[in-house]
């Protein structure tokens, strides 16, 4: 498992990135997207029915795929300090349950999750600092600064790196300044996994989340991820599904795997299972490790958490039982 | 000449009229043994379900005021009222009552809900207090809703039953989900009509038709379910919930013998689904040179 991407363009796409001209006869070269076909795939994936075993299996490796999320204007230390304790046990009844995947902040809080968040990787799976950056959630930022935003965010201790990509120059045709954008801030990141936002739900088609999911995996994005969760529509099915085929032809392409991550919207246990069948049968049974997919989200913990207990103690539980956030 | 249709009844969940998620029925005969209607055999899911959109009910509901509370139960009064030759009709059909008893049940179930209407704003003064305590605290005591309530409906007096059982549990605040009997859920999915058209938010009442053995179990197992009222269980099946309740601690309440709906109401019903909450606020001194001690 390959730890992040080089940033250097794999040889079968060389040519493409070499200047803005051929960036575009590329993305826009690319298949558009059969729209009634996707949504009717997504639609009759989503009846799948995953029961027993199978389903907390399911669970837990959800749980374990969460990036438990606060980008409120309204975060404290203290709210993050309980995010962490969360992420490290999401259900005190049951210490069994798996810890999340990372938790998900604003660049300035990073040092208190680290603080919160030292000495766990001694007691079980470490959990990641991701932390947004590039003047989130607008991304209308000059670069310097969306450079000096991620820096900071690493010098302070995050290991992945949440980024907006510029929707503006995306729909006004200025693929290369998206790209350089990306770049720089890959360069930025160092070692920390770079998530590309693509605000799907301000991309206005699926053919636009093909072309910027394409344009994301050419810059050397880790992963990419659909939506900052401040615009509506956030996460769908049908947009993951589209991004799943990207990270898959890209696989089939360069023989590296890139990752995706679902954000916001996604709010129950069902939801997420979902997801889950989407992403075996869209990208393939290798996806399914928090590696290569998550999601961003906050509220669906405590539903993965009740639905577990279902079922582990065979009735339904409710919101008295868990935390508030 | 018109042909007569026979309906197909439906749940009535969150405000809306669904179908089972397992698809499944049952034949509802009339009073005569002969087929009356189909309804709706609901799954532990659509229990499931129910308990869901009760707890979105209950939010609102509970915070709604006394006075709206009262407006709206009294409003579904007046719905029935309107559609009361429906229910006559239905009462004599299915429960093969003659015309008289069946305008006096549907007579007594519309002063029930007036009866219910007039007691939302007066629980706090009934059931509150304001308590005399030997401390520097203003202490008083209020009533608050208990939450989401299971209710089994009473097999007898498909209309009254429904009523009495149902009107107590949300003239206190609390969302009900309510298993109506098993052999007149005709009855039980019209009063749901009735509802809906009665300004009652989304919710706050949910109507399952089906088999109680095999529905009420999951719910006196639901953890998100705070109360339950077995007033329709048979004595074997409400012993069997009891004991599946006390593993979530819930409310239960459990009429001894069989409740003769005819009869005054009471107040045990309002009160087995009320909380009491006492607060005690210090009331500080305003000086020591006034004499007091502290």
């Amino acid at each position: 498992m390959s730890e992040t991407a080089t940033g250097v363009v794999p040889a079968a796409f060389a040519d493409v990135v070499a200047d803005e001209v051929r960036l575009r006869r590329f993305l826009d070269g690319l298949p558009g997207v059969d729209p009634v076909a996707l949504e009717q795939r997504a639609t009759a994936l989503a009846t799948r029915s995953i029961k027993k075993q199978s389903k907390l299996t399911a669970i837990d490796l959800a749980i374990s795929m969460v990036d438990l999320t606060t980008l409120e204007g309204a975060d404290t230390a203290g709210k993050v300090r309980n995010l962490v304790r969360k992420g490290l046990q999401p259900d005190p009844e049951r210490p069994d349950t798996p810890r999340v995947a990372a938790i998900c902040i604003y660049p300035d809080l990073v040092p208190v999750a680290a603080g919160a968040l030292a000495g766990s990787e001694n007691t079980g799976t470490k959990i990641n600092i991701a932390s947004v950056a590039t003047a989130f959630p607008s991304g209308r930022a000059a670069l310097p600064v969306k450079i000096a935003d991620v820096e900071s965010a690493v010098a302070a201790g995050a290991d992945e790196i949440d980024m907006v990509i510029d929707r503006g120059a995306f729909l006004a045709g200025h693929y290369g300044k998206v790209y350089d954008e990306i770049v720089a801030v890959k360069q930025a990141a160092g070692a920390a996994r770079l998530k590309v936002i693509l605000e799907t739900g301000e991309l206005a088609t699926y053919d636009n989340v093909r072309k910027a999911s394409w344009l994301a995996l050419l810059a050397g994005g880790d992963f990419i991820k659909t939506s900052t969760g401040k615009v509506s529509p956030a996460a769908t099915l049908p947009v993951t599904h589209v991004m799943l085929q990207a990270v898959h032809d890209w696989k089939r392409a360069t023989g590296e795997q890139r990752a995706v991550k679902p954000a916001g919207g996604i709010r129950t246990a069902k939801d997420a299972i979902r997801y889950l069948v989407a992403v075996r049968e869209v990208a393939g049974p290798e996806w399914l490790h928090p590696h290569w997919f998550r999601f961003g989200a906050s509220s669906v913990l405590n539903d993965l958490i009740m639905q577990r207990r279902t079922q582990l103690e065979g009735h339904y539980w409710g919101g008295d039982y868990v935390s508030l956030d | 000449m018109s042909i007569a249709v026979a309906k197909t009844y439906k749940l009535y969940v969150g405000g809306s009229f669904p179908r089972s998620e397992s698809g499944r029925t049952y034949q509802v005969a009339d009073a005569g043994g002969s087929f009356l209607a189909n309804a709706v055999l609901a799954s532990r899911k659509d229990a499931r379900d129910a308990v869901a959109a009760a707890r979105k009910g209950f939010s609102s509901w509970s915070k709604a005021t006394p006075y709206n509370r009262g407006q709206v139960i009294y409003r579904i009064a007046e719905m029935l009222q309107s559609r009361a030759p429906e229910f006559i009709e239905l009462l004599i059909t299915s429960r093969g009552v003659d015309h008289a008893a069946a305008v006096a049940e549907v007579d007594a179930a519309i002063d029930r809900l007036v009866h219910y209407a007039g007691w939302t704003d007066k629980l706090a003064a009934v059931f509150g207090s304001a308590n005399p305590v030997s401390a520097p605290y203003f202490s008083y005591s209020a009533p608050e809703p208990t939450g989401v309530v299971a209710i089994i409906a009473p097999t007898d007096a498909p209309l009254l039953g429904l009523v009495s059982v149902l009107a107590p549990v949300i003239t206190g605040g609390n969302a009900a989900v309510l298993i109506a009997a098993e052999a007149d859920p005709c009855i039980a999915i019209t009063f749901a009509e009735v509802l809906a058209t009665s300004d009652v938010p989304a919710g706050v009442v949910n109507i399952l038709t089906g088999s109680a053995t095999e529905i009420a179990p999951h719910l006196a197992a639901h953890a998100d379910v705070n109360a339950l009222d077995l007033t329709g269980a048979e004595a074997g099946l409400a012993t069997e919930l009891e004991g599946v309740a006390a593993g979530t601690v819930k409310r239960v309440y459990r009429p001894k013998g069989r409740p003769d709906f005819a009869a005054a109401p009471g107040t045990v019903r309002l009160r087995s689904f009320l909380e009491i909450k006492t607060v005690w606020h210090p009331t500080g001194s305003p000086s020591l040179a006034g004499g007091s001690s502290y």
